[in-house]
Order: structure tokens, then C-alpha cells, then sequence
């Protein structure tokens, strides 16, 4: 075992670039997949019925391929096609498909939306008919009723499942490695295996720094839970 | 002494599901201070004719009017009559206040946030305002205190304070209670109906569906009995208790619940 190439400060600098394009990597596709999701969420749960099948279709088309596939296709795939090649220099939306870190991060966030939106129409479904007769009855409109009663009820009882979903989304962030130009933690421990031919030590490292990350990441969502879930806590006598 | 204002008026109320006709023509009027206890068996259509009033349930006939003001209804989908204005209808339904079997406290939130919800989201009072009217409900009850507690961590005789409370912190013209007690245990039946005693002290206004016979003895100045969607006896508890005139009611009270 050759434990001194990590004391190289070249070493630490290119798992630390990686960290850093991992983690802006997983916070912004968290940021955009959530939105998205809310979105999805209140369309997959709605009353009108053609946006009830276009979120149902788009959810199952994300859940239904593999990331990795997904990624491969909006790296690879958009750039063979003729109509966005001619567009990607000068019209500006097109233009950041030329940029891996935006591929990687739409796919990244498309992906996380369809998973995330899903768990949240399940929780919105299950909002207690009760609580929602109670908002009718005190002269809420729908609007406001889904605003004050069931989002935050429907975000609240989400969490647990939400964080199994982020915990996931850290790992998923690994596949942007199979994009060239993407350095994250696993490229950077794939540059290490080739550089000094040492696939333990390179991904180990790399393994305690996704083991690190997820540990403050599960930490976050347990101190969340405690606050936002306490109504569902055993009484405390 | 004029009579006092017609706060509730509700008149010949049919409801079906499907083939089974539940509401056959009720009709029910409830003036300033009245305390009006409807009892019958369970199937008779008791807390569907409640529910009807604040159009939780729509009927496909009848008229409500809600201190003078007629709520608009017309046909809908399905033959139903639904809400012709919706605004008109979530301001009379602050009118009207409900108070649930199962309570239908919203679970997120805390008992105080529980109270304010409604007198700031839907009265747009201000929150300070709201506060203190939850306050003094609050203690009204019997809870002071317990403010933020979430419901989940409290006795189901608590909880339905809590209820209470809310549905007095919209200062509602008319109270509806749907079988409030018939989910608690024994020994906390009591605490809620203390509270309610106390409402009708206070003049309120109060349409209870309930079983608990004594309430509607003591308590309440007019008894209307269902039987199968339709009224089959009503007058001042007092005497229709003690001297039932259908043989109907006679088997209902005696215990024969058919």
C-alpha cells in the first residue's frame, strides 16, 4: 500500500477540485430537480387532466432509463443532431450544451425531479381527507388550501424519503465522471489509479470522502426532521 | 321582546347516493341563541344533513340561507347542486363554523397556529389580532397554555377544545357540531360537553347531531329526531324525550336502534 502519494499536495488539490465540482454539481441539481419537482408534484396530483399525463409520462420516462443513460444522452446525444449544432455558437439557450458541467447538471436535475416528484404526490395523495374538509369548512379556497395545508404537510411527511433521494443524488454525481471533461471525485481518483497505478488506495479515498459528505448530509436531515417532523414525534411525557 | 334575528335557515334538503335517497325534505331554522340537538340512528342521515349545510355534502334540492343571505346554488355535474358564486360560498362558510367527529385538526401545525389559520389566511385579520382572540378562546376552553403543543401530543377531550377554539376564533354566526363526542372516551366526553354547556350559556347559536341524550335534554331548546331522511318528530327536548309521540322514536330511545 502507497499511502504517501496522498501526501502530495498536487494529490489533495485534485481530489479538492473534485470535491468542489462534485458538491456544486449535487447543490445545483438538488436546487433545480426541486423546484421542478414541486411543479411536477402539483400537475401529477391536479385536476386537470392533461397535465396529469404529461408529468405521468415524463416521471415514468426518467424512472423507466437508467442515469447513466440519460446522461450519455444529453451529453452525446444532443451534439450529433444537426438542429442543435447549428444553434449551440450564437442562440443563447443552446449555447450551454457546449458546456459539460450544464449537460451534466440537466441531467442530474431532470433525473432527481422525476424521482423527488413522485415521492411528493405520493405524500400529497395521502393528506388526511379530514384536515382538507376542515380547510373547506373554514372558507379556504383550493388555492389556499393547497398553500397552507397540504404542501407543507405533503413536504413535511416527504423528508425521510427526500433525503434517501439526496444521499442517492451524491452517489448518482459519480456517473459525471464517464463525461470527459467533468472532474469530480471519481474522475479525480480515476486520474490518480492512472497516474500512479493504485486503484485501491485512489478510490478508497475517494469512497471516505462520499462517506464524509454523506455523513453531513444525513446529519442536516436529522437535525430538519427533528424540527420539521416533531407533530409526529412519540409524546414525550 | 321581538324575536330574536333567524340566523340559519334551511329548507327542504334532499340528498341521494346513487339510488338511496338519504335526505327526504328536511327543513330546519335556528334563531339567535337557539341550541338545536338532532338526533337518530346512525343511516338516518343526521350529519349528511349537517354537512349539507356548509355544502360539504351537496343535495340535489333545498335552500340555505345563512343570516339572510341566500347561498346561490344551481345544477351541476351529476345533478348535484353545487355553489353558483364560490366566493359567496367560502364567506358564508366562515359564517359557519364546524367542529368534526374526528376533530380534523391540521396535524403540522401547532394548537396556536391551528387557531389563528383561519381569522388571518381567510379574514385577513391581522396576526397579533388573531393571537389574542386565540388566547382568549384558548383559556375559554380550559387550555390555556398549551399554545405549542401540536395535537398529536394531546388527549383526544383536549383536542377537541382545541377545535372548538378554532371554530369560535372565526366568531361564526351559527356552530356545527358533528357527533363531537362520539370519538372520545368516557371520561373525557364530559370536559367537551362542559365546554359547549358553556357556548350555550353564552347564546351561541349551535346545531348539534349528537347521541348523548342528556345534552340534548339540558342543554338544548329544540330536539329535532330523523328517521330515514325525514323528520319524524321535533319540539322542546323536555317533552319529546319524555313523552315521544312516534312509536319510531319510543324504540329509538328505549335502546332498539333499528
Amino acid at each position: 500500500m502507497n499511502w504517501e502519494v496522498f501526501s502530495d499536495p498536487a494529490t489533495l488539490a485534485l481530489y479538492g477540485e473534485g470535491l468542489v465540482t462534485t458538491l456544486s454539481l449535487l447543490l445545483s441539481s438538488l436546487a433545480v430537480g426541486a423546484v421542478l419537482a414541486l411543479l411536477l408534484a402539483l400537475a401529477l396530483t391536479g385536476s386537470v387532466a392533461p397535465l396529469r399525463w404529461l408529468a405521468g409520462a415524463y416521471t415514468y420516462c426518467i424512472r423507466g432509463t437508467p442515469l447513466l443513460i440519460q446522461v450519455y444522452l444529453i451529453y452525446y446525444g444532443l451534439a450529433q443532431l444537426e438542429w442543435i449544432q447549428a444553434r449551440w455558437d450564437d442562440v443563447w439557450p443552446w449555447t450551454h450544451f457546449k458546456d459539460p458541467f450544464f449537460c451534466a447538471l440537466l441531467a442530474f436535475a431532470l433525473n432527481n425531479a422525476g424521482y423527488t416528484a413522485e415521492m411528493l404526490a405520493g405524500s400529497i395523495r395521502e393528506t388526511s381527507a379530514g384536515e382538507l374538509e376542515a380547510a373547506q369548512a373554514m372558507g379556504m379556497s383550493r388555492w389556499q388550501t393547497l398553500r397552507r395545508i397540504v404542501v407543507p404537510s405533503a413536504l413535511r411527511r416527504t423528508l425521510p424519503a427526500y433525503s434517501n433521494e439526496v444521499v442517492m443524488m451524491l452517489h448518482s454525481t459519480s456517473l459525471a465522471s464517464t463525461v470527459p471533461a467533468m472532474l469530480d471525485v471519481t474522475a479525480a481518483a480515476s486520474r490518480i489509479y492512472s497516474d500512479f497505478y493504485l486503484p485501491f488506495e485512489a478510490y478508497i479515498f475517494a469512497a471516505a470522502i462520499y462517506l464524509s459528505i454523506t455523513f453531513i448530509l444525513v446529519g442536516i436531515f436529522r437535525v430538519t426532521e427533528r424540527r420539521y417532523l416533531a407533530y409526529l414525534a412519540p409524546r414525550r411525557a | 321582546m321581538s324575536t330574536p334575528a333567524l340566523k340559519l335557515q334551511v329548507e327542504n334538503l334532499h340528498k341521494r347516493y346513487g339510488n338511496h335517497e338519504v335526505l327526504k325534505g328536511v327543513s330546519l331554522s335556528a334563531r339567535s341563541g337557539d341550541v338545536i340537538s338532532i338526533i337518530g340512528s346512525s343511516g338516518s342521515g343526521k350529519s349528511t344533513f349537517l354537512r349539507c349545510i356548509n355544502l360539504l355534502e351537496k343535495p340535489y334540492e333545498g335552500r340555505i340561507v345563512v343570516a339572510g343571505e341566500e347561498l346561490k346554488l344551481r345544477p351541476g355535474k351529476g345533478g348535484e347542486l353545487e355553489a353558483a358564486d364560490p366566493q359567496q360560498l367560502q364567506r358564508l362558510r366562515t359564517r359557519l363554523a364546524m367542529v368534526f367527529q374526528n376533530f380534523n385538526l391540521w396535524a403540522h401545525m401547532t394548537v396556536l397556529e391551528n387557531i389563528i389559520e383561519a381569522p388571518v389566511h381567510v379574514l385577513k385579520v391581522s396576526k397579533e389580532q388573531a393571537v389574542q382572540t386565540a388566547r382568549k378562546y384558548l383559556d375559554r376552553v380550559g387550555l390555556k397554555g398549551m399554545e405549542d403543543r401540536y395535537p398529536s401530543h394531546m388527549s383526544g377531550g383536549q383536542q377537541q377544545r382545541v377545535a372548538i377554539a378554532r371554530a369560535l376564533a372565526v366568531e361564526p354566526e351559527v356552530m356545527l357540531f358533528d357527533e363531537p363526542t362520539s370519538a372520545l372516551d368516557p371520561e373525557l366526553v364530559t370536559e367537551v360537553l362542559r365546554v359547549m354547556q358553556q357556548l350555550a350559556e353564552e347564546h351561541r347559536t349551535m346545531v348539534v347531531v349528537t347521541h348523548e341524550m342528556g345534552f340534548a335534554r339540558e342543554v338544548s331548546n329544540h330536539l329535532i329526531f330523523l328517521h330515514q331522511g325525514r323528520i319524524e318528530e321535533q319540539g322542546h327536548p323536555r317533552e319529546v324525550l319524555a313523552n315521544p309521540k312516534s312509536e319510531r322514536l319510543a324504540q329509538f330511545l328505549s335502546g332498539n336502534l333499528k
